[in-house]
């Protein structure tokens, strides 16, 4: 006796297809860069970068595991005072200039906080000077300041530092260029491709506008987002002014190793 | 109006400046600042594979060397893992070893060098064989935005003929730029390279 196949419908060619449909794993890609927020690599306004800037087309590289993978830091990286550019250099006292936090979140383009990233900073003392020996501007070197500092973002992505507001001074690109006063940051992310380095300038200073570094930025709004509000509210009154500086790296498709927090 | 996507844009990058050795290498730049230091050298005693000296310089337009410039490297190891929970590939991963390094170029004659060891082939996410290679960064004053390139090995001139990324790379003449050359200098391997960022021999750069 022939048995029924138990389940004929297992037999229509309509239910024969290998598996329900799920959204797409995410590959763990970056977001494709806008290049259009960014300085051009040529901008002959800023006269260094005519010799430096590479003239042939990028190759674009979709990201490969040499890009959504990079280098991975803890506090065993660091040192108690790395945060703190007021004390981390001091001799016999404090550094002249104006006490300020620097605070905020680094956060990618979804807005999630990017935790236990690598932010490194340095610039110039209160009177404009760096600690480097190709630094000529006559401001003298502060004994107490030595201008770089580094933290570790939590698991929100926030970070802080304390240090004295930098001072502007004069470069040779046009022969009265000055830069507004800026603190260089670094910034790590989870991927290489994600790696950053920018500049934080402060509200209100009018050599924002004729800076020949600034305006190599083409995007208004790109600009403005390098410039830190006064954050009255995270001052420590009869202390330190603080500033509030966050920064967005690029965003990542949903990864595909579930056990990484910031992954979906 | 459309509903809004609401993502935020990305921070625009600003050059590191003249002054990146001491904000980011500070103790190569002979200032002494923090306990603990990044440096050049990846390898530590344990560190598996073949030792090897990277060793270049970055030129401008005119041919000289850039003597600001910094560059980072990441690498796998020699097995070819990746130390970071994005790499899944099966290969042995080694804890001390984090396949990261930043180097600057001396203030003089503008050469950057590491340590490191050479890495192993990785496999890319669609299961193809990438020929062993180093991801170098690139920022100094006049670079506006970071550069992206890669450093592969002469002597691997079988899997770089099936390299991926290298067959991106039209015309194929300017592979080669992207190719670091092997010797042997007092019992140590040596692998050169130059970076042209501007010229006939220009380096090839990713958008990556």
């Amino acid at each position: 006796m022939n048995a029924q196949a138990p389940f004929p419908a297992l037999q229509d060619p309509r239910l024969n297809r290998p598996e329900p449909f799920t959204p797409p794993l995410g590959d763990g890609g970056f977001f494709q860069r806008d290049r259009s927020i960014h300085p051009p690599a040529h901008a002959p306004g800023y006269k260094s970068s005519v010799l430096r800037s590479p003239r042939q087309a990028l190759l674009s590289l979709e990201n490969s595991v040499s890009e959504i993978s990079g280098p991975v830091f803890g506090h065993n990286d660091l040192g108690p005072l790395d945060n703190d550019l007021i004390r981390n250099y001091a001799k016999d006292g404090d550094p002249v200039g104006e006490r300020i936090i620097v605070h905020g979140r680094v956060l990618d383009e979804t807005g999630r906080g990017v935790p236990q990233t690598l932010v490194e900073f340095w610039q110039a003392n209160s009177g404009g000077r760096y600690r480097h020996k190709k630094d000529t501007y006559l401001a003298p070197i502060d004994p107490n300041f030595g201008g770089c500092g580094r933290a570790l973002t939590d698991d929100t992505g926030y970070y802080y530092f304390r240090t004295v507001k930098p001072g502007p001074y004069p470069w040779r690109n046009y022969v009265n260029s000055w830069r507004p006063a800026h603190i260089h940051f670094s910034v790590f992310g989870s991927g290489f491709a994600q790696r950053l380095i920018t500049q934080m300038y402060f509200e209100g200073d009018p050599l924002i506008p004729v800076c020949p570094i600034l305006t190599t930025i083409p995007d208004k709004d790109a600009l403005d987002r390098l410039v830190a509000p006064l954050d009255l509210n995270a001052s420590t009154p009869f202390d330190s002014l603080a500033y509030r500086f966050d920064i967005v790296l690029r965003g990542q498709r949903s990864t595909f190793f579930e056990n990484r927090p910031e992954g979906n | 109006m459309p509903q809004q996507l609401n993502y935020l844009k990305e921070t625009a990058s600003q050059t590191a400046g003249p002054y990146v050795h001491i904000g980011l290498i500070p103790a190569m730049a002979g200032f002494d600042i923090f306990e603990k230091n990044f440096s050049n050298v990846l390898v530590t005693p344990n560190t598996q594979g073949e030792r090897i000296v990277l060793e270049g310089k970055v030129l401008d337009g005119s041919g000289t060397p850039l003597r600001d410039v910094l560059l980072e490297i990441w690498q796998a190891n020699a097995a070819g893992r990746y130390n970071h929970p994005a790499d899944r590939s099966a290969a042995a991963l080694e804890q001390d070893f984090r396949g990261w390094g930043r180097g600057g170029s001396d203030f003089d004659s503008g050469l950057v060098t590491f340590e490191t060891i050479k890495p192993g082939g990785i496999i890319d996410r669609t299961g193809r064989k990438c020929a062993p290679h180093i991801n170098v960064w690139i920022v100094a004053r006049g670079i506006n935005i970071g550069l992206n390139t890669r450093l592969y090995f002469s002597d691997e001139e079988a899997a770089n003929a099936v390299d991926p990324v290298l067959n991106l790379v039209e015309p194929a003449v300017r592979r080669k730029t992207l190719i670091a050359t092997r010797s042997e200098r007092g019992g140590k391997v040596v692998y050169s390279f130059t970076i042209n960022l501007q010229g006939p021999e220009e380096t090839v750069f990713f958008d990556v």
